[in-house]
């Protein structure tokens, strides 16, 4: 497989939910391609539409959403996938880490009979040799006593080590792909940056593709090569990590990169975005942001900005850069 | 400058007490141990020692941080702060005085609020937000009338115009809003000490920068004592005068910002700050700082509590717990490193006249 191969290629996509009063459109026209080994980080805050794109892979969705778009994974159009075919794509050629181990995991069986009932699913093998591959796993993810806490329920088991236990399941398959919803946001710092270099050791060992959802601007930087910043359902600006975080040139990403704590040292006040982002079931006509940015024009009111490209490798949706 | 009018609540004697180098509170040796369920039958008796002796100071007009991982008692101390919890033992002196004694409980929980985490589950959702703010007023005695009008200059301090959202309920604000109608609640009843249990916590980073401009102008405005609680060491470092770190129920290290910050005499806070994401793709962390979890608080580590986990951890350590030391001006560490003649082969050689440590 060459280095430039693209696994993942995400078309103008757009997810609508019906599930209240009126429709909300959460993901609006979203594209992003993500090569073979690369890790690509959805940058966003609550409502920006990024676990939605990521879930949208899996079709996650729950009856009634519409999906419109195209998407392709490893060459395989997701959308024309019947549920059959669905459920083999799931967990063999693309799997996904959650944020919420204690949510996703069974809590009536243990992890090892979990994990071989994964590996079961997917390929013909005993019982014993499905059992044997949950213990390198275990060994793998580097989780103490191996053999003992394959036998564990989530229950007895720490946020730290849950979430090690999913990375074990997610990779029983050998993916291609692995998609990261937040899956250290509810851990503590001292073992977040332990999964963190968990998942990076095992991308560049496994070769993953992986879309890694977050809203940590330090996490983004410390496991991506590419940054896709979203705000209201939209990719506002992407870019290659060092460009994006040295030079951001959108105004939400200044915004949000401006207002970070560690970067008022010796100021009393922190440099904010004013306002708040918008309402999903009633978008403002033109650049979604632009009711809180300072340089908006009557054009940003007007027209939605596309996403374009900017030097190499960078694409930016803002009329400054048009 | 006060932007609310005159005392709303006069019969309750309020303010200053014992000085302005009198620490506004005072914690000495407060332990508070949950028995675990299930435990003590057919076998023995087992507590989780959630704080196990915590002694500290909040100074007046300081706002002093917490950190630690999850289970290292911050949150608990909090609890026992406000009085939800009572200590096993232990005082809490307020002001100098001590709470159930000297300071009977009512006219102290006036004086000390608190903001939590979750700005959903802390409000009443059949209340409407001014009726929120202006309950605790109307149940010290304010009248109805005095209680909403207070409750709307509140509600425009916070910037949320009362004409807008005074009768709003709780489901129909946001995140970013509901948190500000905590703190207007919190300071309904002009408190001297408010506690910041993971307040920003939950917020999205820009709504959290405004949050935490809006404490920072209110703490001017209102003469307010913060005790800042938080898993996020750089709000901490912008927020704090003063930041305590917390292991296992116990204090590690407490000190000044920078002294924390830059120059920690503590391996526990050195491996807290180095676990914190770098900023700079071409320079990420190559090694976690600190493996495994933390130990579980049922049954601690003997000596010193971090031992398990601590790189410069030696014989020592495990056998003889280390006391929370002065180590430079204010600057106080819970580390056998520390101590002069301790043992450990990077302490000092006994000093005669630092023995009596």
């Amino acid at each position: 497989m060459s280095k430039e191969q693209t696994v993942i290629d995400i078309r103008d996509l757009s997810v609508t939910f019906h599930r209240g009063r009126k429709p909300v459109k959460a993901v609006n026209g979203v594209s992003l391609s993500v090569k073979a080994g690369e890790v690509v980080a959805l940058l966003g805050e609550s409502g920006s539409g990024k676990s939605v794109t990521m879930r949208s892979l899996l079709r996650l969705h729950p009856k009634g959403t519409d999906i419109a778009g195209s998407m392709t994974v490893s060459g395989r159009d997701v959308m024309a996938l019947s549920t059959r075919e669905l459920g083999q794509l799931r967990g063999a050629t693309v799997s996904m880490v959650f944020q919420e181990p204690r949510l996703a995991l069974d809590p009536v069986y243990t992890i090892g009979q979990q994990i071989e009932e994964t590996i079961m699913r997917h390929e013909k093998v005993s019982r014993q040799a499905a059992s044997d591959r949950a213990l390198a796993l275990f060994q793998k993810v580097r989780i103490p006593s191996p053999e003992r806490r394959l036998k564990n329920y989530p229950h007895e088991m720490s946020g730290g080590m849950l979430q090690r236990s999913m990375i074990a399941m997610a990779l029983a398959c050998n993916p291609k792909v692995l998609l990261a919803d937040e899956p250290t946001t509810a851990l503590d710092a001292t073992v977040q940056i332990q999964i963190l270099l968990l998942i990076r050791e095992l991308q560049k060992e496994y070769g993953l593709s992986v879309i890694f959802v977050t809203h940590d601007i330090g996490v983004a930087a410390e496991v991506a090569d590419r940054i896709a910043v979203m705000y209201a359902g939209r990719i506002v600006e992407e870019g290659r990590v060092g460009d994006i975080i040295r030079d951001p040139k959108h105004p939400y990403t200044k915004g949000l990169l401006g207002a970070r704590v560690e970067l008022a040292h010796g100021r009393d006040r922190l440099v904010t975005i004013p306002g708040s982002p918008p309402d999903l079931a009633a978008m403002p006509p033109g650049c979604a942001f632009a009711p809180r940015c300072g340089q908006a024009s009557d054009i940003c009111l007007r027209d939605v900005p596309l996403l374009k490209p900017i030097g190499e490798t960078g694409n930016i949706a803002c009329i400054q850069y048009a | 400058m006060r932007t609310v009018a005159e005392p709303t609540i006069p019969d309750l004697p309020l303010g200053e007490r014992g000085g302005p180098a009198q620490p506004l509170i005072s914690t000495r040796g407060l332990i508070k141990h949950f028995p675990v369920k299930g435990s003590g039958f057919l076998q023995p008796k087992k507590v989780v020692r959630a704080v196990d002796g915590v002694d500290f100071d909040i100074l007046k007009g300081e706002t002093l941080g917490v950190v630690g991982e999850s289970g290292c008692g911050k949150s608990t101390t909090a609890r026992l702060l406000m009085q939800l919890i009572i200590p096993d033992q232990g005082d809490i002196l307020f002001d100098g005085e001590k709470v159930g004694g000297a300071l009977p409980l009512t006219q102290y929980r006036r004086q000390v609020q608190m903001v939590f985490q979750d700005s959903y589950a802390s409000l009443n959702p059949r209340l409407t937000i001014e009726e929120s703010i202006a309950f605790a007023p109307r149940v010290h005695g304010v009248p109805q009338a005095k209680a909403i009008a207070r409750a709307h200059d509140l509600l425009h301090r916070v910037g949320l115009e009362p004409i807008r959202f005074a009768g709003r309920y709780p489901h129909e604000l946001s995140g970013g809003q509901r948190q500000r109608v905590n703190i207007a609640r919190a300071l309904a009843l002009e408190p001297r000490l408010v506690i910041l249990d993971e307040a920003v916590s939950a917020l999205d980073k820009s709504v959290e920068a405004q949050v935490l401009n809006l404490l920072l102008d209110l703490k001017r405005d209102f003469g307010l004592t913060y005790l800042f609680i938080s898993h996020d060491l750089n709000v901490v470092r912008f927020m704090c005068d003063r930041v305590m770190v917390m292991y296992l129920g116990k204090v590690a290290e407490v000190g000044t910002r920078e002294a924390i910050y830059e120059n920690t005499k503590h391996p526990y806070s050195a491996a807290l700050l180095a676990s914190m994401p770098k900023m700079d793709p071409a320079e990420r962390t190559e090694e976690p700082p600190l493996s495994g979890d933390p130990p579980n608080p049922i049954d601690p580590p003997s000596g010193c509590r971090f031992h398990t986990r601590c790189s410069m951890a030696e014989s020592v350590c495990s056998a003889m717990p280390p006391p929370l030391a002065v180590v430079s001006g204010e600057q106080q560490a819970a580390c056998l490193m520390s101590v002069p003649g301790s043992g450990h082969s990077h302490a000092a050689k006994p000093a005669p006249e630092l023995m009596e440590a």
